[in-house]
Formats: structure tokens, C-alpha cells, sequence
């Protein structure tokens, strides 16, 4: 549980993070609340030469609204969601979803931006993102990029973000229509075996831990506008994917759960 | 003593431990706090297959790192011990097999975690690099995984030389193998169960470590270790490495927990001290979490199989258990002794006339297992109480009626067991009838009928389990019966200081338990001063020379016993004393709130204080008396003590998902006579949930590789507060007349008893949809298959 040797520099701002990460190339990782970087160097899963440290940029933490936009900076810690007074009227899934991510501990020091940078498909922000149709904020070396979340997320762990850029802000329309999030899982703290996420009255479903990224149920949502009942629908949630095996679950009881966690969040969004 | 609800002492109130504001504050010194400068530290590299011969291991590139100094090969290390094994100090037969076992493997590792060489370094830092840098070349060999098997027909061998994978068959049967054989044949209800008792990983909150400390000028060694056993620890190591005792002195600092893990003498600690004694400096080794999962014992690994005969009625006429043990590669401490111990107790708490036992051991190319919180207990009293469910569904009597047809009658104490123990006290159906009280049972059943009836994927499940278990380990005779390797007793010594407070030193050693608070309590009670007055020392074999250590809730009713008796006798010096002084018979004194009296002489009396000091001054002591009130005892047990309770657990399964939810869950125990009730509900508390762990949560799940797949905490569940259950707890105590306070033990109940009743509830939820069985852990996919099989096949 000791991590291979690294080197450790400390951001002072954006711009000089993605300098540093230009100047290290793929040796280096941003840290900000370190609270799956850390544990997987501790196994020795990732030895990045370099990290540096973004913790500190509290400029890159905010949750601004208006215009139907939420704006999030991407240091904005996972209990900061939780709690806002502005993202509950704005945008009340991502607060809800944000509170259900690890235990306190994690809340504390996790970051938005850090946890869909990480791009681990059992997380559960990330799949928020995606059913809410969000937008990331990436920056590098040139300049700024918006991403569409459903362009973002590529493999396990893997995402459109270059070696040199670092997302700084996360956007999610504010939100109309019932939404719901079901998370399935053995221990408070843990990842999801199986998540589920609906925004927009049945307009954005996706699906956490079913497959090598976050995954938009396209599946669903079509069979949602095209007239399908709720059950109908989320009986086609586990249609064409391969959702890992693992000592939770295996392929098969991933689909089962998959369908039955869908058609609970479709219902409690009060889709028909 | 009599100790009674509403006692004026300290005996009896709910007293904040005294060792909580160190522990709360950071205060308390584990062992990777010591500051030990220019300590050589060691990396340990372990294999990472299960079988393998070693063909090459190469440090070149370990020995590159900056601090890292050198890589020694268990070839390069025999020097150290020779031939000399780590021990196992229950041989519990004459012939069981007890191969080899070097603190770091030669020529072949037999588990995956197995030692293959270390790495010596300036840090711990380097160690970890180092130790990650060694590059070990293996030949694979076949490796045997699961307990059956082992012993199938054609099975590699964990061991070659010992030509069997069997390492032992004990039993119990005496001259009643006809009888058993009868009443199977006449029994008008036979239960037949297979029960799988997964592997379970200790993790404790602290990991192990230690740190070895040479003296350069009088060749003594000073051994720290976080380990439950620093006495036991020192005379093993001295007969293993050859130090003179009186040259080795073993410290357990703060120790995080061990739950039995930390019951043992381990490969570390034996290759730290010879390796310090050899280099003249510190070594030491703080183990890591991940390296823990495999490098540390693990708990259970068994297969049972259990009979019950019954009449007509229900009643249990027999009881025939044929078990599977997982020894692991190799035996530690007290490896082959943990199924013994639940083999008197697989007729649990039931008067049941014919009882047979008999358990096969094996080696498997695993982790070794020992004990592991409650040892052998719960896994009998996971066998009979599931099977006495089975029983009830049977007969067609509820689980509450089948317990009350078969139970130890309150009047029949002592009880002798067929097993050949004797019960001491109990009331088991008082026991059992105010957990149905308090469960409300009646209401969850309507509950539960209702929701069956209405469809609702949302099943309400009632399980019961009733205990009895064996404690205060032991009798010493008895362990010489059982061919233990040393006695059950336990010292202590009390000691009064010229201004009147007390020293008590314990050879009993905490690791979370609060003996501190708890023996304070006792004495103070006995003494009539403060418990704050009262500074317990252990757990140092130069402050406490003579102890055997906490393991088997032993503490309070062995060690605790011992510190009682010593006050007494160190209260029987002193009213010599005040005899003396008052110019009176001793029969005529009384004592009572720290002052002696003479009887019907009220203004006759002379408080403790003052003998205290004239003890130490002994200016005018009785002729022929030595100075100073201090005594010591050595007790050793006249028999074992015997807790029980009934545990009642509700659960909700989701038939959709097979999501258990443990709803509530009802304890009423009968551990003797409580000293602190706080200290029992913690106990209580804890092990409960370290029951339902195993019922719902922990598999140290290995595949077919020998590889350990749940080796961290992300895969290994140990469940937190957010799982726990809302815990509603009674007692009923029915004192031990073993021992003088009436006490009995109460560190591992809440284990012991609470698998089943979790098992029972999910199964009794479950059942009208055909479900009889729930193998452990019962995991939402495993409870989801069990229903879709008996249902008729996955959905």
C-alpha cells in the first residue's frame, strides 16, 4: 500500500497546470481530491511520475445558474453539490446523485471534474451528466473546448481529454421534467453494481457500471418516445450491451438488475 | 460477591472507559508509531502464485534503489533458523501431519502470499520499492483450492513428503455409535445438511507489525509486536531462535483489534528478531492492508455436514456431524485445534442424548487459517441452528417451538453435555421468550403474511438462533485432555501504594477490549477507592511477566477472576493488619467502603489509607508479617463458562433484486454477571455485525488459480455502520457458579449467534417461494439465484 515513487507539484492556476502537464507528457496526473487516483497508485495501479496538484485552484469552484444553465467549476467538491441551496432549485438530481457518491470522506474531497476526468464507468456523477445531456469544459495548451458528455467518455478509465488538457467547468441544462436516480449496491460506500439514471421525464436515461464507460440507454429513450410504457422500456435497458462480471454481479444479474433499477427510476420520475 | 442491578459500587454502571480519550485523541502508540532510529526495515516479497517451485529470484534490480541494501532469498536466510519450524502448539493428534513451516519459503511456495525473500532497507518506503523490484522466477505446480478437493481421488499434494493432503481426523463418539445408529434408524424425522462456511479475512483496523530491538551490550532482545499474545509470543520465540528467556522481552504496544488474527506467532516477528539479533540493530515490518489479506490468518474454511434424529414431537434424539476443516498450507499456532473447539458444541443448547463429531482436516494451497472471533463456535452453532429450522419445517412448528421442545432445562444444571461438557448455569427459555417479546414476533409474522398474500416483492423474514458457547479458556487439565500445548490460567498481581492507590498488573492483554476500565471497576469495588485510583499495566512481559494473553472471551472470567482474588487476598493482609492495630479478632472486622470495623464498635475503625501506610512503613506490623499490601494469584479454571442467548433477526428481501435488509435485530444474552454494561452492548454490537458479515457481506473468495480474487476492501465487504442493524438488546443472567463473581464471557456471543439468525430470517422469508437453503455470503445476486432456481430455473 505504498505508492511507486512520484514527483509533486502544486498548480497555481489552470494555465499553469496544463503547462506542467505539457512539460511532464503522459507521466503526469492531475490530483484533486485524490480519492480514486490515490488508492489506485497505492496499489501501484497508476505510478504517474508527476502529479500536480489542482486542489487549490478554489477559483474553479462554483455553481453559477441562469440563462436554463448550470455552471459548475470543475474543483467543486461532490458535499459542495450536495449541499447547495442554488443547484437543489437549479438542477435537484445532481445534488441528489452527488450524495450518494462514497461517504462523507469522499464527499469532501472528491471534485466534479476529478471524478468524470477518472472516467470510471461505475461512478455515479458522470452518469448523471450524461442522462442530463451536460456539456464538459476541457482547457489546453490552446485554448478551451465544450464537449458533449455523450462524446466524452471513450473506455474504461478513457476519455476524448488529451494528455495536456484538464477539464475546468461542467455545464447541465437546468433541469424540467422527473427525474430519478436508483443506486443498487451492497454497501453505503461502495460504486454501483448497477445504476440508473433519468432525467427530463424519460429524455435522458443512462446507465451506470453496464458496460467499459457511462452509458446513455438509447435504447430506452426511444422506446420511451415512441410510445412505450415505463415496464416496455426498461425492458430493453440491458439490449445490446456487455456489462462487466465481477464478484457482485455477472453479466446476467447485471441485465436483470439493469431492467428492474430502470423501470423503478422511470416510475418514480413519473414517466408513464 | 454479590453483585446486583441497583449495587451501590462501580460493578454494574455504564463507566466511560478509561482508555477512549487516547485512542479519540491519537495519543496511543501502535507499533508503526515507534520511533526507532537507524531501524533496518523489511520488505517482504510474497508469492504470487499458489503452487510453485522457486526456480531463480533476482534482485539486481531491487538493489539499484536508492536505500535499498540488500535481497536475501529463504536460501540465504536458513541460517538464521535451520531446520526450525514456525510453531503449531496443538497437535491434536499423535499423528496428524505438521509439515515444515519457515518463516520465508525454500524451493517451493505453497500459497499465494507465502514468503519468498525479503528486501532490507532504509525505510519503509524502500522496502515497498524494493520488495516490488525483486523479480522471482516460478515453475507452477498444480494447486489444490477447494476443501473437497483436497481429498479427491487423485489430488495434487500441497505437501509431497507428507503423500496426503489429510493433515488430521478427530472425534467424538465414545461407545454411543450404536446408539446414534439406533435412534437414526428410529427417528420419525431425519435432517441431512451440507453447510459451506466460507473463508473470511480478519482486517482488523490496525494490519500486523513488529520491530525487533537488540541491546549491544547484554545481548537481550526486545521484540515489539502488535500482537494479542506477548507472552505467549516471547516463549515461542525463545524455543524457535534459541534465546535465553531472560535475555527476550516482548512489548505490545496499542494493538488496533485482532479478533484471533493477532493470536499467533507469525513469520515477521520470528525473521525480525533473528535478523536483529544478527545485525545488532533494529529491524522492523509494518504490514500493509493489501498484503494483510494474504499474509495474515484467515477465519473458518469448512464444510459441514450434520444430522438430526428426531421423534414425532420434535424431540432430538441424535446428532451426527461429519465436518471438512481448511487447514491451509501450513499449520499456525493453533490451526488444527479450531474445529475442536466447536466440536462439543454441535447439539448446541439442546439436551440431546447421542451426539457424534468427527472432523477431517486438510491442506489446501491457501492462506493457513486459525481462529478467528469465536473459533469453531460459530460455525456449530451456524450447523445445528440451521438445521433446527429445517427440523421445525418438518415437524410443522415454528422455530420458536422446535427450540423450546429440545432445550437444556433451567433446572437441569450443571448439565452434562453428550459431548462430555458440563454445562454451568442457564435459563434458556426465559432466554428465548423475552427476545420473542421484545421482537414482536407475532406482529412481523402478520406483516409477513400480509405482504405474501398482497404479491409484494418486499418479503419480511424471521430468523431465530440460539446459542450456547464455551469460554473462559481453560481448564488447564482439560487442555492437556485436548493435547494443547500449555495451560488455561491466567495471574495477576494487586499492590497498594504508601498513599493508597493501587497497581494492578494483569497477564491478561488487551487489544480494544477495556480491560482497564473493567479490572479498575472490580478492584474498586472490592477496595472501597476510586477507579481512577486504580492503574491497570499489561501487556509488557517486563512489567507482567506471567500471563497467557486474551483470546476465547477469556479475559474477565480467567484474568479477571485472578485480579478478584488477589485484591481479596491483598483485603485479607490488610485486616491483619487493622486486627493489630485495633487490638481486635479479625473474625470481628468487617470491611466495607475502604474502611475496617470492628463489629458492633462503631467508632472502632481504621480506613485503608492507614494500613497502606503502615504496611509500608511497617513500623508495627504483626510479628512475623512481611511490609507492604501487595498479593499475587494464579488462577486456573475449574471449568469453563457457558453464555447463551437468543438472537432474533428480521430482514426484508426484495424478490427483484434479492437485496437483503436487516430491519432489526433483537439479542438477549446471558453472559453472567455484567461488570460494565457499556463494554458488554460494545461487544454485543460488534459481534453481531461481524456475524451478519459473514451471513451477508465477507467471502475471501479465491478462483481456481489459488489466486485471492477479494484482496482489498473495494472487493472484500467489511460492512460499516451504515449496514448495521437498529441493534435492540436484553440480558438475562444466570450467574456462573464457576467462578466468584458469577461472570462468564462475552467478547465473541454476538458472532456466534448472529450468522444463523440472519441465514434463518432471509431463508424463512424466502420459503414459500420453494427456497430452503442461502449459501453465506448471501449476496443480492446469490439470494436472486437462489429464488430464480427454485422458482424453476434464472429469469
Amino acid at each position: 500500500m505504498i505508492p511507486a515513487a512520484f514527483d509533486y507539484e502544486v498548480a497555481e492556476s489552470a494555465d499553469h497546470a496544463i503547462s506542467l502537464l505539457g512539460e511532464h507528457g503522459d507521466d503526469a496526473k492531475l490530483l484533486a481530491g485524490g480519492h480514486s487516483l490515490i488508492p489506485m497508485m497505492r496499489y501501484r495501479l497508476a505510478t504517474p511520475s508527476v502529479l500536480v496538484d489542482v486542489g487549490r485552484l478554489d477559483d474553479l469552484r462554483y455553481i453559477r445558474t441562469g440563462n436554463g444553465t448550470v455552471s459548475i467549476g470543475a474543483l467543486t467538491r461532490h458535499s459542495e453539490l450536495e449541499h447547495s441551496a442554488a443547484l437543489a432549485e437549479a438542477c435537484p438530481m445532481l445534488a441528489s446523485v452527488a450524495a450518494l457518491v462514497g461517504d462523507p470522506a469522499v464527499r469532501h474531497r472528491g471534485t466534479l471534474g476529478g471524478t468524470i476526468a477518472h472516467a470510471d464507468p461505475a461512478s455515479d456523477l458522470p452518469a448523471a451528466v450524461l442522462a442530463l445531456g451536460g456539456t464538459i469544459v476541457a482547457r489546453g495548451p490552446g485554448g478551451s473546448r465544450e464537449i458533449a458528455a455523450t462524446d466524452f467518455f471513450t473506455g474504461y478509465f478513457e476519455s476524448v481529454l488529451a494528455d495536456d488538457e484538464m477539464i475546468t467547468e461542467v455545464r447541465v441544462p437546468a433541469s424540467s421534467g422527473g427525474w430519478n436516480y436508483q443506486k443498487f449496491n451492497r454497501r453505503a460506500q461502495d460504486w454501483a453494481i448497477v445504476g440508473v439514471a433519468v432525467a427530463g421525464g424519460g429524455a435522458g436515461v443512462s446507465l451506470v457500471n453496464m458496460g467499459s464507460t457511462p452509458i446513455r440507454a438509447s435504447g430506452v429513450e426511444a422506446a420511451l418516445a415512441g410510445g412505450a410504457s415505463a415496464a416496455e422500456a426498461a425492458g430493453v435497458a440491458a439490449d445490446g450491451l456487455e456489462p462487466p462480471d465481477d464478484l457482485n454481479a455477472d453479466a446476467e444479474y447485471r441485465s436483470h438488475l439493469a431492467r428492474v433499477l430502470t423501470e423503478r427510476a422511470l416510475n418514480a420520475a413519473g414517466v408513464a | 460477591m454479590t453483585i446486583t442491578e441497583d449495587a451501590p459500587g462501580h460493578v454494574g454502571s455504564r463507566r466511560l472507559r478509561k482508555e477512549d480519550p487516547a485512542l479519540l485523541t491519537g495519543e496511543a502508540k501502535f507499533i508503526d508509531d515507534l520511533a526507532l532510529p537507524g531501524a533496518i526495515w523489511v520488505g517482504v516479497v510474497r508469492s504470487s502464485e499458489a503452487h510453485a517451485n522457486i526456480v531463480g529470484i533476482d534482485g539486481s534490480a531491487a538493489l539499484e534503489i536508492d536505500g535499498v541494501n540488500e535481497v536475501l532469498s529463504g536460501e540465504d536466510l536458513a541460517p538464521l533458523w535451520g531446520e526450525g519450524a514456525l510453531p503449531c502448539a496443538w497437535p491434536v493428534t499423535p499423528d496428524m501431519k505438521n509439515p515444515a513451516h519457515l518463516p520465508v519459503a525454500r524451493g517451493t511456495a505453497k500459497y499465494v502470499g507465502d514468503a519468498v525473500a525479503v528486501v532490507l532497507a532504509d525505510s519503509r518506503y524502500a522496502a515497498a520499492d524494493g520488495a516490488a523490484a525483486v523479480v522471482v522466477d516460478y515453475e507452477p505446480l498444480p494447486a489444490v483450492v477447494e476443501i473437497e478437493d483436497a481429498v479427491a481421488d487423485g489430488a495434487p499434494l500441497v505437501h509431497a513428503d507428507l503423500e496426503s493432503n489429510e493433515c488430521y481426523t478427530w472425534g467424538l463418539w465414545g461407545d454411543n455409535a450404536p446408539a446414534i445408529e439406533a435412534a437414526f434408524a428410529e427417528a420419525a424425522h431425519v435432517v441431512s445438511e451440507r453447510y459451506l462456511q466460507q473463508r473470511l479475512i480478519p482486517a482488523p483496523m490496525e494490519p500486523r507489525g513488529c520491530a525487533a530491538v537488540p541491546s549491544p551490550a547484554g545481548g537481550e532482545l526486545t521484540l515489539y509486536s502488535a500482537t494479542q499474545i506477548p507472552h505467549i509470543l516471547k516463549v515461542m520465540t525463545a524455543v524457535v531462535l534459541g534465546i535465553p528467556e531472560n535475555k527476550l522481552r516482548v512489548v505490545a504496544p496499542s494493538v488496533g483489534g485482532g479478533f484471533g488474527c493477532k493470536l499467533n506467532v507469525y513469520a515477521e516477528e520470528i525473521l525480525c528478531s533473528a535478523l536483529a539479533m544478527q545485525r545488532g540493530a533494529p529491524v522492523r515490518w509494518t504490514e500493509g492492508r493489501a498484503e494483510a489479506a494474504v499474509s495474515t490468518i484467515q477465519g473458518r474454511g469448512q464444510v459441514q455436514h450434520i444430522e438430526l434424529a428426531a421423534d414425532a414431537d420434535g424431540k432430538v434424539t441424535a446428532v451426527r456431524v461429519k465436518l471438512l476443516a481448511d487447514m491451509g498450507a501450513y499449520l499456525q499456532l493453533v490451526t488444527p485445534g479450531v474445529p475442536l473447539l466447536g466440536g462439543f458444541l454441535y447439539h448446541g443448547c439442546y439436551d440431546i442424548p447421542n451426539y457424534m463429531f468427527e472432523c477431517t482436516s486438510v491442506f489446501t494451497n491457501r492462506t493457513p487459517t486459525d481462529a478467528y472471533r469465536g473459533a469453531g463456535r460459530p460455525e456449530a452453532t451456524y450447523a445445528v441452528e440451521r438445521a433446527m429450522d429445517s427440523l421445525a419445517v418438518s415437524v410443522g412448528v415454528s422455530p420458536e417451538e422446535i427450540r423450546a421442545r429440545n432445550f437444556i432445562g433451567a433446572d437441569a444444571f450443571p448439565y452434562e453435555s453428550a459431548a462430555g461438557l458440563v454445562f454451568d448455569s442457564g435459563d434458556y427459555q426465559t432466554v428465548l421468550d423475552k427476545a420473542v417479546a421484545l421482537a414482536d414476533i407475532d406482529g412481523r409474522r402478520a406483516e409477513q403474511a400480509q405482504r405474501r398474500a398482497s404479491g409484494s416483492s418486499k418479503r419480511i423474514g424471521v430468523g431465530f438462533s440460539s446459542y450456547v458457547e464455551m469460554c473462559g479458556l481453560a481448564p488447564s487439565r482439560v487442555l492437556a485432555s485436548l493435547d494443547y500445548g500449555a495451560g488455561g490460567w491466567e495471574a495477576a498481581t494487586v499492590r497498594i501504594s504508601p498513599t493508597c492507590k493501587v497497581q494492578v498488573v494483569t497477564g491478561s492483554t488487551p487489544h480494544g477490549q477495556g480491560h482497564e476500565t473493567c479490572w479498575s471497576m472490580i478492584v474498586a469495588d472490592q477496595l472501597g477507592v476510586d477507579p481512577d485510583d486504580v492503574e491497570v499495566l499489561h501487556s509488557d512481559t517486563a512489567v507482567s511477566p506471567t500471563g497467557l494473553d486474551t483470546y476465547g472471551s477469556r479475559s474477565l472470567a480467567v484474568g479477571g477472576t485472578a485480579v478478584y482474588m488477589a485484591t481479596e487476598k491483598v483485603i485479607d493482609k490488610a485486616r491483619a493488619i487493622a486486627a493489630h492495630q485495633l487490638e481486635a479478632s479479625e473474625d470481628d472486622l468487617e470491611f466495607s467502603g475502604g474502611v475496617f470495623r470492628v463489629r458492633g464498635t462503631p467508632e472502632a475503625e481504621v480506613p485503608l489509607a492507614g494500613i497502606a501506610f503502615a504496611a509500608f512503613t511497617a513500623h508495627d506490623l504483626p510479628d512475623g508479617m512481611e511490609p507492604n499490601l501487595e498479593a499475587h494469584v494464579t488462577y486456573d479454571p475449574p471449568n469453563f463458562t457457558f453464555p447463551n442467548g437468543t438472537h432474533i433477526a428480521v430482514v426484508e428481501v426484495d424478490t427483484d433484486t434479492g437485496d437483503v435488509d436487516l430491519i432489526d435485530y433483537v439479542a438477549v444474552d446471558d453472559c453472567g454477571v455484567q461488570i460494565n454494561p457499556l463494554v458488554v452492548e460494545g461487544q454485543v454490537h460488534g459481534g453481531i455485525l461481524q456475524g451478519a458479515a459473514q451471513a451477508l457481506y465477507e467471502d475471501a473468495v479465491y478462483n481456481s488459480d489459488g489466486q485471492l480474487v477479494s484482496a482489498n476492501l473495494g472487493d472484500y465487504l467489511v460492512p460499516s455502520a451504515a449496514e448495521a442493524p437498529r441493534f435492540r438488546l436484553d440480558s438475562h443472567a444466570t450467574p456462573s457458579p464457576t467462578n466468584p463473581m458469577g461472570v462468564k464471557g462475552v467478547g465473541e456471543a454476538g458472532t456466534i449467534a448472529a450468522a444463523p439468525a440472519v441465514i434463518n430470517a432471509v431463508v424463512d422469508a424466502l420459503r414459500d417461494l420453494g427456497v430452503t437453503d442461502v449459501d453465506m455470503p448471501a449476496s443480492p445476486q446469490t439470494v436472486w439465484r437462489a429464488i430464480a432456481d427454485a422458482q424453476g430455473g434464472a429469469s
